[in-house]
């Protein structure tokens, strides 16, 4: 007995000896369990979040304003598709199955970034969407690039190639209906307000609030904390939005020159972690919809998934019958 | 409702970028026969032209060695001489 609980810390030593090394693991290695779970929950966290985040979009596919909008739009929500698989299969090599991440997620189980449990009612949201969550999640994933799990880190570094041109095809929306009439310059200026806010928040809560940073930091599964994450995405987006003569809705937002070590970044205003916690528990704007519209995606396609298994049962006897 | 149903067969998906290169492996994909494996491996793992050929292999049928076996199967710091600079040649002759 003591013998293994030896073994078992000489093996934890060596596990963090590799990490800090900055050698990957691969999903034959050993791992500690804790290390495990917290992955298999992030992975899976962040898969369901593409597929539920092709909801808020989706909703304005058959209503682009031009066929060229109607494209790219159409191939991001694709992407975002692929992207959840992607991340499925990375969360499978860790032992946990596709059909019981399926199940967490219909059954309202599993968590998904919050972001996509507010609405899309203007076409300026699509803008706003690719922009700021597109933006947000990039800060978030670039870094996800060089994570400690192989599997992760491979399927990070497809995603951020594809994810760029989201928010290009964001930012571009919002430039263009920034140019336009007024009436469109104040839908743009609107949908910004409205996702500004939940945008800061998708960093999750302050550092002092997050429970699984510090192992998450040791195990190099995370390079940064939430809030220098946030940091980062308010120093990018606040130019971004003067450019486009677009005004960022925080009124306590200003140059702070000791932010940044030194170098300078944008102080902003207080977080409504109120909010935060009420959309995570599940009581935000869309939290049922989002859920009912995945349910009976999975409950229409039934007979799709049973066509598809006898279309490959009929298969597999003829070849059997003409050897 | 979801747990009925079983499992679909899960495939490796290695794709070849261009003649000359080999097939590299970039993912899984969940299937229930071998042309559907095919057909959502390419919408899946090639929407910007990264290949241009595919292939899918049931992920039960690959045969992996023991990672804790690593020494036995891959040390070759014994076998120094299997390396080419282990010879000592005389500089002046060039490069060999």
């Amino acid at each position: 007995m003591a013998r293994e609980q030896n073994g078992k810390i000489a093996s934890l030593e060596e596990f963090q000896e590799k990490i800090n090394r900055d050698e990957k693991i691969e999903p034959k290695d050993f791992m500690p369990e804790a290390y495990r779970k917290t992955l298999i929950r992030q992975i899976g966290q962040h898969a369901h979040s593409e597929v539920v985040g092709m909801l808020p979009e989706g909703n304005w596919i058959t209503r682009a304003p031009t066929l060229r909008r109607k494209l790219s739009l159409l191939a991001k929500v694709q992407d975002e598709a692929g992207h959840g698989l992607y991340l499925y299969c990375a969360a499978e090599t860790l032992g946990k199955s596709r059909m019981e991440m399926t199940q967490e997620l219909l059954s309202g189980k599993a968590k998904y970034s919050s972001i996509f449990n507010y609405p899309t009612p203007t076409w300026a949201d699509i803008g706003a969407i690719g922009w700021l969550v597109d933006g947000a999640a990039i800060m978030n994933q670039i870094p996800l690039c060089r994570c400690s799990y192989g599997p992760y880190a491979r399927a990070m570094i497809r995603i951020c190639k594809e994810e760029s041109f989201h928010q290009r095809q964001g930012y571009e929306i919002m430039l263009t209906l920034a140019k336009g009439t007024k009436a469109q310059k104040e839908m743009a200026q609107r949908a910004l307000n409205r996702w500004w806010w939940p945008s800061v928040m998708m960093f999750g809560p302050s550092d002092a609030d997050s429970p699984n940073t510090e192992n998450s930091v040791k195990w190099k599964i995370k390079r940064y904390t939430n809030d220098e994450l946030r940091q980062k995405f308010v120093d990018a987006i606040v130019p971004q939005a003067e450019k486009i003569g677009l005004v960022v809705p925080d009124k306590d937002l200003k140059w702070d020159k000791k932010r940044n070590n030194g170098k300078g970044g944008y102080a902003y205003g207080e977080i409504n972690w109120d909010e935060f916690w009420r959309v995570v528990k599940g009581n935000g704007p869309m939290n049922n919809e989002r859920i009912a519209a995945k349910q009976k995606a999975w409950n229409e396609g039934s007979w799709v998934r049973a066509a598809a298994d006898a279309h490959a049962l009929k298969k597999q006897t003829a070849l059997q019958a003409a050897e | 409702m979801v747990s009925e149903e079983k499992e679909t067969t899960l495939w490796e998906v290695f794709i070849q970028p261009k003649n000359g290169l080999s097939h590299r492996h970039c993912g899984s994909i969940h299937a229930p026969d071998r042309e559907m494996a095919i057909i959502s491996a390419r919408n899946v793992y090639s929407r910007r032209g990264e290949g241009q050929s595919i292939w899918v292999v049931k992920s039960i049928d690959i045969v992996s060695s023991d990672p804790d076996e690593k020494e036995e199967n891959f040390s070759s710091d014994d076998k120094i001489y299997r390396h080419p600079t282990f010879y000592d040649v005389p500089d002046d002759v060039g490069h060999m």
